[in-house]
């Protein structure tokens, strides 16, 4: 193969480790600058609390837990490959991607709940913010999910390389995307 | 270094026609891509210069090769002059480029450490380039809210009359930093991961620093303008009012936005191409890099202050008066690593003896420039006289003085040097000289002149000057700018014809035509696939030339005193 043949002494974790904690280090400004202007204006601007009351908090909560369970399954997945057990990685891989997929068809169910209750996203900079920061963060769990439904079929499959070290690349993106949502669950519903 | 995992992984240099060319994985190959794209985008962004002067100097006549010139297109030539020259020009030749060609070779490595990666990068970065050509031939035309894209101007088409040139522009950028961004992932693994044994940090040419520190920067400011340009597809196109202060939003946050990125960008642009300099220096003067370490840490330092001078670009933007003090003193403060680093280089040089080849011409050529433009900095850089510049000409005149010192007196200072180890042949030496004085002097013909039609009081981006009487006695001078301006760009022709002809007919480079030091020049002329016959092992650091007692007065960085001492005993 090529692409991790060329570490200085032939092992193959160093550089897709370091590429992905580069990759993360510039994915946490793209989310800070969200954070930041929503956080400076919601400080100078008024209305904010008001339209964050109609937020449904019910299924946030659903959400945060199924997405929290998520990041604890991929460590189980990563657990089992360090074992060499790559059957039982494919299946708490498959469940993370479960977990992931439920979080996105919640997240649709709410989106479907408030556009009918006549929240666009052209009704107002709350609601500008909060379908940007979570429709992207939507985005980032849709990537995640593919990246671990790969992964899953190749362990399934038994073609991971035997020290499975993919996984735990895919799980520090997974993580990364959990906490984003960490971030932007108590900024938008419970603020 | 474990040879025979590498022996397992290497793979043949690939014979079919695709993989060799196109869908390369070799970093040689991708810099080459790169390069192509650059200049021809280079030769574009030079036709619209021509068009905007055209227009300033000789209102609503027919432009030769173009026509008549609408005041909307007018805004679109300016829109995509700043575009195509700092984000498809700058951006790929000092770091797609040199960064790709570069850091491998030097660094004694076979490839970068995500091959692939690679390729992917410079293949979304001609998907970048497509759309923003697809700009151009949309309904309501090329994207026409200025390089920096502010709205409500960028935000609503009823101000510039733009369709889809403007969502096109959006999802070009993005992509274009999408490029870069998993571009900045290689190189800063590649660096971390495969150094040739003996390589350590402090052993590592300037340039590959300059290149890592560059990437680090670019990295760490280019998500929120990812972000902001997403807010702003949004805007146009979902209805949301991030940038609408009606809808409780404001178009203040994508200044703020922008210039976070915005800044910093300068420095990613700057960085490599002082190490093109600095590079070049040492082995036309034959002496070391005058204070390697400081020059690295005062590099660092100013990659940090980056990050917190941004506001500087919006003095009069109607942001909080009182961060004009903070924003004008970080301003200040930044010069302070900068001036470091040009003082180093003006140390290098002092008491050498110069060769003034052409890469060395083009080296100085790009030093004296740049102090200048960093001069005018000065000005801009500070609130109470900047109020008074802020959007006219001197501002014009001042980034192009640092601009294009960096990014094609240091970018051709380095496409000369290194073009026979791209390409295998000599660049013509005359053809190259005259190629730069005429650079030069055409140069500093326009940019020069245009302080004081600046000064004058002539604003950025108004398409007809000669309706504002107090305009009228710049006028001429705007005319002589114009007349300097074409002689510029036709005298890039002799760049041009250099280039195709050394391509094809130049005489054939040796491994090491300029006696350099760095791993790249221990390899033939070109590198074959994979670069180096045998893993170098690094004994010296990158700048010692003029060595006392030694035999030639250059020690490659690969040479080994002791086995050298052995083999001379009995």
């Amino acid at each position: 193969m090529v692409t991790n043949a060329r570490t200085m002494d032939g092992s193959l974790e160093p550089a897709g480790k370091a590429g992905t904690w580069w990759f993360l280090s510039s994915e946490i400004p793209t989310f800070g600058g969200l954070l930041v202007s929503y956080i400076v204006l919601r400080l100078g601007g008024s209305g904010w609390a008001e339209a964050s009351s109609h937020l449904n908090l019910n299924i946030a909560l659903a959400n945060t837990f199924l997405l929290l369970t998520s990041s604890m399954t991929i460590v189980m997945a990563h657990a089992a490959v360090q074992e060499n057990d790559h059957k039982r990685a494919a299946k708490f891989l498959a469940l993370t991607v479960l977990l992931g997929l439920s979080f996105l068809i919640m997240k649709a169910l709410e989106y479907g709940v408030e556009i009918r209750h006549g929240f666009l996203p052209g009704s107002g900079i709350f609601w500008s913010f909060y379908y940007g920061m979570t429709g992207l963060h939507a985005l980032h769990v849709f990537a995640g999910i593919i990246v671990n439904l790969v992964l899953c079929i190749q362990a399934a499959r038994g073609s991971l390389a035997p020290n499975g070290h993919r996984i735990e690349l895919a799980g520090l993106y997974w993580h990364f995307v959990d906490i984003v949502w960490i971030f932007l669950f108590p900024l938008l519903y419970l603020a | 270094m474990n040879d025979i995992a590498q022996k397992n992984h290497a793979h043949g240099n690939p014979r079919n026609f695709w993989r060799l060319y196109v869908f390369s994985t070799d970093h040689k190959v991708i810099a080459k891509q790169y390069l192509g794209l650059a200049l021809f985008w280079a030769l574009l962004g030079g036709f619209t210069a021509y068009l905007i002067r055209w227009q300033i100097a000789h209102p609503d006549t027919e432009a030769w090769g173009w026509g008549f010139i609408e005041p909307g297109v007018y805004n679109a030539l300016v829109t995509m002059h700043g575009t195509i020259m700092v984000f498809f020009v700058a951006m790929p030749l000092l770091l797609a480029v040199f960064g790709n060609f570069l850091i491998p070779l030097m660094i004694g490595a076979r490839d970068m450490a995500f091959p692939r990666l690679n390729m992917l990068s410079v293949w979304i970065f001609a998907l970048a380039s497509i759309v923003l050509i697809t700009s151009f031939f949309v309904p309501g035309g090329a994207p026409a809210a200025g390089w920096t894209g502010y709205p409500p101007l960028s935000a609503k088409n009823e101000y510039t009359g733009g369709g889809y040139g403007v969502d096109l522009w959006l999802v070009a950028l993005a992509l274009e930093f999408a490029s870069f961004l998993l571009g900045g992932v290689n190189f800063l693994t590649t660096a971390m991961n495969l150094r040739a044994p003996g390589m350590t940090w402090l052993r590592l040419p300037v340039l590959v620093w300059m290149q890592l520190i560059a990437a680090v920067v670019f990295m760490l400011s280019v998500g929120p303008i990812i972000a902001g340009a997403v807010l702003l597809l949004m805007d146009r196109n979902l209805g949301t009012t991030f940038y609408a202060p009606a809808g409780g939003g404001d178009p203040l946050l994508w200044q703020h936005l922008f210039w976070f990125f915005g800044h910093p960008e300068v420095y990613v642009i700057l960085l490599p191409g002082f190490g093109i300099i600095l590079e070049v220096l040492a082995v036309f003067a034959r002496k070391p890099v005058f204070a390697y370490r400081p020059i690295i840490y005062a590099s660092m330092v100013a990659g940090l202050l980056s990050f917190i001078v941004w506001a500087h670009h919006q003095y009069l933007s109607g942001m909080d008066p009182r961060l004009a003090m903070p924003f004008s003193i970080t301003t200040i403060i930044i010069s302070v690593p900068f001036g470091l680093v040009v003082l180093s280089i003006i140390a290098t040089l002092w008491g050498s003896s110069m060769s003034f080849q052409t890469p060395m011409l083009f080296a100085l050529g790009s030093l004296g420039v740049f102090i200048f433009g960093g001069l005018t900095g000065i000005f801009n850089g500070s609130a109470p006289v900047d109020i008074y510049i802020h959007d006219t000409y001197f501002v014009v005149a001042h980034f192009h003085y640092t601009l294009i010192s960096n990014v094609f007196f240091a970018g051709f200072a380095g496409l000369y040097y290194w073009f026979p180890k791209m390409f295998g042949r000599m660049m013509n030496e005359a053809l190259g000289k005259i190629h730069f004085w005429l650079t030069f002097i055409f140069f500093n013909a326009v940019f020069g002149p245009m302080h004081l039609v600046g000064v004058g009081g002539m604003m950025r981006r108004i398409s007809n000057p000669t309706q504002y009487d107090f305009l009228k006695p710049v006028e001429p001078l705007n005319m002589f700018i114009t007349l300097m301006a074409i002689l510029l760009l036709v005298s890039q022709l002799a760049f041009v014809i250099n280039f195709l002809w050394s391509l094809l007919a130049g005489k054939v480079a040796t491994a090491n035509p300029w006696r350099s030091n760095t791993l790249e020049w221990t390899t033939s002329s070109p590198p074959p696939h994979e670069n180096f016959a045998a893993t170098p092992v690094v004994h010296r650091g990158a700048y010692e030339y003029s060595v006392p007692h030694a035999q030639d007065d250059w020690l490659p960085q690969d040479f080994d005193s002791d086995k050298a001492s052995k083999a001379a005993l009995p």
